[in-house]
């Protein structure tokens, strides 16, 4: 072998490490999201001799890369501004909800509100109790934004201020949102909430606002589930599927074809093919991101999930269970 | 400008009316200015304290504002379709009720979009609308379609003023400022022939763009319920559906206006029975078009029984609900109007006036019924702790707001009343009819034509 095939040779294994490490990040459960950890990659192939080295970007390309530079992949910080209207390059999120799984915990709400700074009786993420018809048995039902492909609340926002991004996010710009509340009319999810009082935002804080966090929010606008962009980047799964303790909730990437929920990661297609996963309210023709998979084979039964509920917490379900 | 013996009465007796207030006017004026100002009391509170303290919450998030909105743009319909047809049409009648049909235009076009400024979470960013303004977005249409159509009917109000401004410049006021804004208003006309011609043909025109926006202005405001996806919105009528309701209720603001102006400014040889009988039968008209369209709406989501549709029914036909507010806007609405105005023993003036109230009151009924219980019906189970959440009660705010945009709308009536005559003094058909004027000038150069050909004829024969 001459020296010039054996740098040929080794930079094509080094290429591959590099694959691999890519790949490995990808399928071990919590760094699969992580855009970031592809930096491991760089550490592995970190030779002197080497000047480029070649890698392959979420998007599927391969690019030449000088080896002392950083990966030019997507960074660790939230967006901010204009970058904040751009989706993760590649990406196309998804999330699935087994709803066999749910056992009405609570914790995706109280997970969420907490990374959001959200005030008790805000919302994003919301578990219904839902009775199809009369031969089934109720089943909860939890509920976020649904980061519609086809979303009738951007249609008709006046200014722009919520939006569609290239990984699938729909996200709301609370410094450019007037308050008019058309999104939340036109929404027929019912998953945006208004900040009506003014109290609750007078408080400032140091951290420079960016739609992927949706933090700190502003009296007068309107506020939603943003699919935590801001936790993907950094390689985590968003605040409900990771606080969730039955695992019922799952994140991840259709590029990609795999969903976590932390404990186990599954391929998507397979799954929803496997379990009949749907989309709720599909007639509507507002192609959600979210998808269930009916509750069939329950680790519970439905009742349990009212253990935990205080007899004025019940009353909320009443209408579903007066019907059982 | 030379005035015929009629216009020089009607001058004489609203001239000196619009220098003084009687008393009646006055204790009408401190109401209005007291509900005002609560009103003003009621926005600050709002401002300071935000939007909780309306009875708005995020199921229910346009209430008794988005309500007032529609109404006070549904009213505004009297001038433009009712004066603009009446004046195409050439009606004789038209004179008295005209220019009180186009200011109820002007004044509820520019009182309605303020509900819709309550409604905003961010006032402070009205300018945004302007900086990312985005055409795809039904509010940008109804912006466009508000400014362009209030502009217009600001120009068809101003138009059939100037003939009485340039009267108006030289009557002899007490308060001297008056001659010099009507001077100015005047912009110079001193009914030459040609300014006639440019003026009738300005006033045509405007009165015929005028009936296109303002069928557009409310169909925009309909898609911007009926391009959502909700139970009672998501329909393919509603736009005519509300262009029929703003007319009737417009023509029903009109009638109860010459009633008001017809006792309290005495004008009863002015506006006389004919005008109230035959404004009655078009709202007999417009109450029968709007009793159809409401029970085409409600049968075709009634037979069709989708869950959300029956849903929102149920709310609309249960008694501990919706249901006598329903039936006062759907059923007394539509037949009371109709039975007093279809029999010749019932029709007078103040029965007239009485139906056209009933129409008003539950047209504005209506249009609460449209925002609020469909709201309160979303697709997914309103499962939820707070009793505010789920059943929406405007607060006392929302109400002083309410009324506050009424007596805005009566101060400001009563200031263009004491500026401008209601009943114009200078009719149009009255003024020099260029085309009439031409014709008889050009049939004299023919009569002068032949008779000099005549003579020449004559002279021939003499000299022969």
């Amino acid at each position: 072998m001459t020296k010039n095939e054996k740098n040929k040779e080794s930079s094509r294994r080094k290429f591959l490490k590099s694959g691999l490490a890519i790949g490995a990040g990808t399928v071990i459960g919590g760094g699969l999201l992580s855009s970031c950890s592809a930096t491991s990659a760089q550490d592995i192939t970190n030779e002197k001799n080497v000047e480029k080295i070649k890698l392959l970007t979420t998007d599927g390309k391969i690019v030449e890369v000088e080896k002392s530079k950083p990966c030019p992949i997507t960074p660790c910080e939230p967006a901010v501004g204009e970058d904040a209207r751009k989706g993760i390059p590649g990406r196309k999120f998804v999330m699935v909800i087994d709803l066999s799984k749910c056992a009405n915990a609570g914790k995706c709400t109280s997970g969420c509100q907490k990374g959001h700074n959200l005030q008790p009786d805000q919302e994003w993420m919301h578990v219904y109790l839902m009775k199809d018809h009369l031969y089934r048995d109720p089943y909860w039902f939890p509920k976020n934004c649904y980061h519609c492909d086809n979303p009738p609340c951007v249609k008709v926002c006046p200014v722009g201020a919520t939006y569609k991004r290239s990984d699938g996010c729909v996200l709301v710009d609370v410094e450019r949102c007037i308050g008019c509340k058309f999104c939340i009319s036109a929404c027929p999810y019912s998953a945006r909430i208004f900040n009506w009082r003014v109290s609750d935002y007078k408080v400032k804080t140091e951290e420079e606002y960016s739609p992927e966090t949706s933090v700190p929010s502003q009296q007068g606008t309107v506020s939603k589930c943003d699919f935590c962009p801001d936790r993907s980047r950094e390689g985590k799964l968003p605040y409900c599927a990771s606080s969730c303790p039955m695992g019922a909730i799952y994140f991840g990437d259709i590029n990609e074809d795999v969903i976590s929920n932390g404990d186990e990661t599954l391929r998507f297609k397979q799954t929803i093919e496997d379990k009949a996963g749907y989309r709720y309210l599909e007639e509507l023709g507002t192609k959600p991101s979210v998808y269930y998979l009916p509750p069939v084979d329950r680790m519970f039964p439905f009742k349990r999930g009212l253990k935990n509920l205080n007899d004025e917490q019940k009353l909320k379900y009443k209408n579903v269970l007066d019907k059982s | 400008m030379k005035l015929e013996q009629r216009s020089l009465k009607a001058l004489n007796a609203f001239a000196p009316q619009m220098e003084s207030v009687s008393k009646t006017g006055l204790f009408g004026l401190a109401i209005v200015i007291f509900l005002i100002i609560l009103g003003v009391y009621a926005l600050v509170i709002q401002i300071v304290k935000g939007h909780i303290v309306t009875g708005m919450r995020d199921n229910v998030v346009w209430g008794l504002y988005i309500a007032n909105f529609i109404f006070f743009i549904g009213i505004s319909y009297a001038g433009a379709l009712i004066s603009g047809i009446l004046h195409l049409l050439r009606v004789k009648w038209r004179a008295p009720v005209i220019r009180i049909a186009e200011s109820i235009t002007v004044i509820s076009t520019l009182i309605g979009p303020t509900y819709i400024l309550l409604c905003m979470g961010r006032l402070d960013r009205l300018h945004y609308l302007v900086i990312f303004g985005r055409i795809q977005s039904p509010i940008t249409w109804d912006i466009l379609a508000i400014t362009t159509y209030l502009v217009g009917s600001i120009i068809l109000l101003y138009l059939a003023m100037i003939r009485d401004f340039a009267v108006l410049k030289d009557y002899p006021f007490k308060n001297n400022w008056r001659n010099k804004i009507y001077k100015f208003l005047a912009a110079g006309f001193i009914d030459t022939t040609k300014q006639n011609r440019f003026l009738n043909r300005s006033l045509d025109i405007m009165s015929a763009l005028i009936i296109p926006l303002a069928i557009l202005v409310h169909s925009v405001l309909a898609w911007i319920f009926g391009m959502t996806l909700r139970p009672g919105w998501h329909s393919t009528i509603f736009a005519p559906y509300f262009v029929v309701a703003a007319v009737y209720s417009g023509t029903g603001v009109l009638i109860i206006a010459l009633w008001i102006f017809r006792k309290f400014y005495h004008l009863e040889s002015y506006i006389t029975k004919i005008h109230f009988n035959y404004l009655g039968i078009i709202l007999l008209v417009l109450g029968a078009l709007y009793g159809y369209f409401t029970f085409s709406e409600y049968l075709t989501s009634w037979y069709g029984s989708e869950t959300w549709d029956m849903e929102l029914l149920s709310k609309l036909f249960s008694a501990n609900e919706y249901w006598w507010w329903f039936f006062f806007a759907a059923f007394i609405g539509v037949i009371v109007p109709i039975v007093i105005i279809i029999v010749p023993k019932f029709r007078n003036i103040n029965s007239i006036t009485f139906a056209s109230l009933i129409a008003v009151l539950a047209l504005w009924v209506k249009r609460y019924l449209i925002i609020i219980p469909t709201l309160e019906t979303p697709l997914l189970p309103l499962q939820d702790m707070r009793a505010e959440y789920i059943h929406y009660t405007p607060t006392i705010i929302e109400w002083l707001l309410t009324f506050a945009g009424i007596a805005m709308f009566c101060l400001l009536f009563f200031l263009f009343s004491k500026f401008v005559p209601l009943i114009p003094i200078v009719r149009e058909d009255e003024s020099k009819n260029y085309a009439q004027l031409r014709k008889t000038v050009i049939e004299r150069n023919i009569k002068r034509k032949i008779m000099e050909a005549k003579k020449k004829e004559a002279k021939k024969i003499e000299n022969l």
